[in-house]
């Protein structure tokens, strides 16, 4: 069975939600919009308040080379363009709209038909995912089109479809293939085009067993794609490991996946691909996993973009009594939430509510040098010591340490037995030594 | 037995000579040739290497004032006023003349006045605190609580209060080098004049939100009302971002803006009390949102 | 409701602590430790308890008087340190002298560098080889173990160990083989379940092998360090013997006699005191390995574990700075 070598753990999978099929979320009264939902810079706001918008309709223009459009999701009044709380607890600008009714653009085809022919060329390709604002539905939200732009001198072998999802918990990519599948492959092929490559691999973990047969059976109509079941193995669903367990490969350090001929999207994305070129839609909604050991109904959930989390919540069954933590994505990687009023987001995969037995962290005592990090490095780092510069503040010493390879998988911390706060630090490492180099080059 | 004495003094007196030549040489081809005055210079100084001078510890800063032969621009914080003018008798410059200055602690949300809501269970420094989330009262400007300017302090000035949550600056100890300032993610401490008898007026507050916003998590947030503005008569205050600031070189300590502030949030610091005033009590006027 | 909870991730932990690790050492050393009280009778028992309750006692004192930090005698390495150090001396030494050597162990050898974590050497083997070099007639005279299968315990007659006997004999002139002929020696197989003089813990292979599959099966150890020491163990005192049979002993004898397989899987493998990366844990193991056999062969002492682990503990740090982990995407880099 395929894996990536180095490192890794394995979690508690607890997919709660794996049964549940894909249901839609009733719209919302209000929505909150944030402007900048992508990696890059903040894009900018084209409508007014007052304005009346309909579905799909242009609300912010993205306008550097890493930025990407943001749509409305609903039909309504534009009541305030202010700010709203995002996940890390920082206000970001917002567009607030009120929703009336739900009418969309009318460009965009709301037929349920699949369609399996792909009229646009390369670049049409790129221009429409650019215009409908696609964004990684991975988490790290980068633009699609610009992963689609090959640099100079480089070359697309393969392109890589991500359907590992090795996070605990989190099913919305394994519904979306078991009940999507089809127009998810269609989505792939159009990225392919897209790259002009002629083979893909969509990596698939073996505790979907359900997707990979379904897969399997549709993917004889898709001639280049092919399904490869990997061991579970956290964190599969990193771009490099991915690449090592299906390719067998190595990102170089430091360098992106198109190094070794790569280009790796999620499943979701492959959809949201589908959707905009096949049918024109922008990036308005997308399937949010709502889970949680004491929530009473764990869903998948189709939610359009800008509603509220505790929507989400209730819809499931309503916040638990016992709750501790909100997280939004994952346990290993997702980011605790401040406040239940946050918006979905384009890059919001999971909503997972921890009981408060399970949300503080063990007790921090001495490190006791059992080296359990180093061993589950996915990366051959040496966490502890990176986590020891970086809190000793020689940044320096960690940027030769190679800190910047770090992929903040959570592997170390997930491990240490004295429940040190390894990733914390290696975070705050990165940034600092982030700017030290960027500081560098300026002078 | 005679013998091996001889052939024992022989053989370490051979060593000897062999080693002293080597290390002349060594020494002849590694001396390193440097102005005396920068010993003398940093002997003066209190060498603790805080980098409050702006440069890498004690020595380099003795070797750019002999380099430079200009005190205008270099000043040791620690040092006193006396040491600096040995310094500059000792090159022979003139050391300008310079007023004390201590670092300040410029927010107020004590555990009571902007109450926890959330809990922040991770490392303890407040760089990565900063980076997570916007702290437990939610105030993205306020203070974190975590010290990250208590370790970054090198003279035992700064201490967290633990009823408070908040960071105390020691009159005594603060030598005014800059060290927390840089240490704190959200650039909450401020170097003031330390004032006469360590009078000063600030505004103990840095958040930029709105009137209404800042007032939600922080019940001593300034709201940027621009009262404390208009009461000035030496136009010492500005308003940038719904903030208040009082110049310190302008401020003349008269006392007028403390008791408009609506929210309190500008404070005073070694004054004699007030006289009371029996007038009516003070109506809090909240700016509004505009 | 409840104030939500706000932290960096991971939010989930695999919940192994230290305290779990350290009660799994535990666990995997009561085998030995039975086999010591069957051999030994209460005595040994006798030594164990004093030995933990003078490290727990220690670590508390020293902890809460002169550290003034958090109590810390929960977290089980105390625990720890008391049964190794019990196991490495013999079952009859007095009361006073292993209250010394938990003081050594515990005081001087973890406490006074910070406590958990920190020690550059291993607590217990300090203990021990203090004592050791202290009183080394108490430290190096064994109580004969009974016979096997007899009921009666022999009391206070002492003889020596395995490796006591073939150095002795060896350096007097006689063969291997005459020395392993003679009756008074234990043989493989008693020296395989624990009929053999020698330290309490470190009689019976079988019972330490027993701990040490646990420990491996719960991944409170990695292979590397066992691995590589008893295999350059093995394969150097295998060339000796090769080149002469009647000089040198078998590689079997080296393995179950003396605290081979106790140094090997408990001892060697402490982690504060061993190398991190696994690369650096094989050299470490090689080089205890070498110096064991090296010790035993040329040197003046019988039994050479002790000293082999102490100088590789010394070695940790340089270990560490010269066998990185191999990084992902260096190889590829590297022209």
């Amino acid at each position: 069975m395929k894996t990536f070598k180095l490192g890794g753990i394995h979690p508690g999978e607890n997919k709660l939600s794996a049964g549940a099929a894909i249901e839609i979320l009733p719209l919302p009264t209000q929505v909150c919009i944030p402007v900048s939902q992508n990696l890059g810079a903040p894009s900018k706001v084209v409508v007014e308040k007052g304005a009346v918008i309909r579905t799909g309709q242009l609300i912010a223009k993205g306008e550097a080379f890493i930025s990407s459009n943001v749509h409305s999701s609903v039909s309504g009044k534009v009541t305030k363009i202010d700010s709203v709380i995002d996940t890390s607890g920082y206000k970001r600008p917002a567009v607030y709209i009120d929703v009336e009714g739900d009418e969309w653009e009318e460009s965009i085809d709301r037929s349920q038909d699949i369609i399996s022919d792909i009229r646009l060329s390369r670049e049409e390709i790129i221009s429409r995912l650019n215009e409908t604002g696609i964004v990684g539905l991975g988490g790290a939200t980068f633009p699609s089109h610009v992963k689609l732009m090959i640099p100079e001198g480089k070359k697309a072998e393969y392109l890589l479809i991500n359907g590992v999802e090795c996070e605990p918990y989190l099913t919305s990519d394994h519904r979306l293939m078991l009940e999507r599948g089809r127009e998810m492959m269609i989505g792939v092929k159009i990225l392919m085009k897209g790259l002009n490559v002629t083979k893909a691999y969509i990596g698939i973990e073996r505790n979907k067993p359900d997707a990979i047969d379904h897969l399997l059976k549709i993917s004889a109509e898709f001639p280049g794609i092919e399904i490869i079941p990997l061991k579970v193995k956290y964190p599969q669903g990193g771009e490099k490991q991915l690449i090592k367990a299906v390719l067998n490969r190595e990102v170089p350090s430091g360098k992106l996946p198109i190094e070794v001929g790569c280009v790796v999207n999620n499943v979701g994305t492959a959809l949201a691909v589908y959707e905009a070129v096949q049918k024109n839609k922008p990036l308005i909604d997308r399937v949010v996993t709502v889970t949680g050991k004491s929530l009473k109904k764990p869903s998948n959930l189709l939610v359009r973009i800008g509603t509220p989390v505790n929507q989400l919540i209730d819809f499931a069954g309503g916040l638990p009594e016992d709750t501790g933590k909100v997280i939004n994505g994952g346990p290993m990687m997702g980011k605790a939430l401040t406040s239940l009023e946050v918006p979905v987001v384009k890059g919001t995969s999971g909503i997972l509510i921890l009981p408060e037995n399970e949300s503080r962290r063990i007790p921090v005592i001495n490190c006791i040098r059992c080296a359990r990090c180093i061993s589950v490095c996915p990366m051959g780092l040496e966490p502890v010591l990176l986590a020891q510069l970086s809190e000793n503040q020689v940044y320096e010493a960690a940027e030769k340490e190679h800190i910047l390879d770090c992929i903040e998988c959570g592997s170390c911390q997930y491990t240490c037995p004295a429940g040190r706060p390894l990733l914390d630090y290696l975070r705050l490492g990165k940034n600092k030594v982030g700017v030290i180099i960027r500081n560098r080059g300026k002078k | 037995m005679n013998e091996t004495l001889v052939y024992a003094v022989i053989s370490l007196s051979a060593i000897g000579v062999i080693s002293a030549i080597i290390l002349y040489f060594v020494a002849q081809k590694f001396k390193v040739i440097e102005d005396p005055r920068i010993d003398i210079v940093a002997d003066l100084l209190p060498g603790a290497n805080c980098g409050g001078c702006g440069l890498a510890g004690c020595r380099a800063f003795a070797e750019e004032i002999v380099r430079s032969e200009d005190l205008s621009k270099l000043n040791c914080p620690v040092s006193s006023r006396d040491a600096m003018k040995q310094i500059a008798a000792a090159m022979g410059l003139e050391a300008p003349e310079r007023d004390p200055m201590i670092a300040v602690v410029r927010c107020s949300g004590s555990r009571v006045n902007a109450p926890q809501k959330v809990i922040y269970d991770g490392a303890l420094s407040c760089s990565f605190a900063h980076a997570l989330s916007a702290g437990e009262s939610g105030c993205p400007n306020g203070c974190l609580g975590l010290g990250d300017c208590v370790v970054s302090c090198k003279f035992d000035a700064i201490y967290m209060d633990e009823t408070t949550g908040l960071p105390v600056v020691s009159d005594e100890n603060c030598v005014a080098c800059g060290a927390c300032i840089t240490a704190c993610p959200r650039s909450i401490i401020e170097l003031r004049l330390k004032g006469k008898k360590d009078r000063r007026i600030f505004v103990s507050c840095v958040n930029t939100e709105k009137g209404g916003p800042a007032k939600k998590n922080c019940s001593v947030a300034c709201i940027g009302c621009g009262k404390c503005v208009k009461e000035c008569p030496y136009d010492a205050i500005t308003l940038v971002n719904n903030l208040a600031w009082i110049d310190f070189s302008k401020c003349r300590l008269c006392r007028k803006c403390e008791p408009v502030c609506p929210t309190g949030s500008i404070l005073e610091t070694n004054f004699p009390a007030r006289k009371e005033k029996p007038g009516e009590p003070e109506i809090v006027a909240e700016k509004t949102e505009a | 409701m409840n104030l939500l909870t706000v932290s960096g991730s991971p939010h989930v932990h695999d919940h192994q602590n230290v305290k779990s690790i350290m009660y799994g050492v535990v666990v995997a050393m009561i085998p030995a430790i039975f086999v010591s009280v069957y051999f030994f009778g209460l005595d040994s028992a006798r030594v164990i308890f004093i030995s933990v309750s003078a490290c727990l006692f220690f670590e508390w004192a020293i902890q809460k008087y002169l550290l003034k930090g958090a109590l810390t005698i929960n977290d089980g390495s105390a625990l720890v340190t008391g049964v190794l150090l019990a196991f490495n001396v013999p079952s009859n030494l007095p009361a006073w002298m292993i209250i010394v050597g938990a003081l050594v162990s515990i005081g001087i050898a973890k406490m006074s560098f910070g406590g958990l974590g920190k020690n550059p050497f291993n607590p217990a083997l300090i203990g021990r080889v203090f004592l050791l070099i202290s009183f080394p007639v108490q430290m190096t005279s064994w109580p004969i173990p009974k016979a096997l299968f007899s009921s009666s315990v022999t009391d206070a007659i002492t003889g020596p160990t395995t490796l006591g006997i073939l150095k002795e004999g060896l350096n007097a002139g006689k063969t291997v083989q005459e020395l392993m002929a003679n009756s008074g020696f234990p043989g493989y197989v008693n020296d395989m379940v624990g009929a053999q003089g020698g330290s309490l813990g470190e009689i019976s292979a079988i019972a330490l092998l027993i701990g040490a599959i646990y420990m491996l099966l719960r991944r409170i150890i990695t292979w590397h360090i066992p691995v590589a020491y008893a295999g350059s163990a093995i394969i150097f005192s295998g060339i000796l013997w090769l080149v002469d049979p009647t000089r040198y002993i078998d590689p079997a004898m080296h393995m179950l006699a003396g605290g081979m397989i106790l140094g090997v899987f408990f001892m060697a493998t402490d982690m504060s005191s061993s190398p991190m990366s696994p690369k650096g844990q094989i050299v470490y193991g090689v080089g205890a390995g070498l110096l064991t056999i090296m010790i035993r062969v040329w040197g003046a002492y019988p039994e050479g574990v002790s000293f082999a682990i102490l100088i590789m503990n010394a070695f940790t740090p340089l270990i560490n700075k010269a066998f990185k982990p191999r990084r992902f995407g260096e190889v590829i880099i590297k022209k």
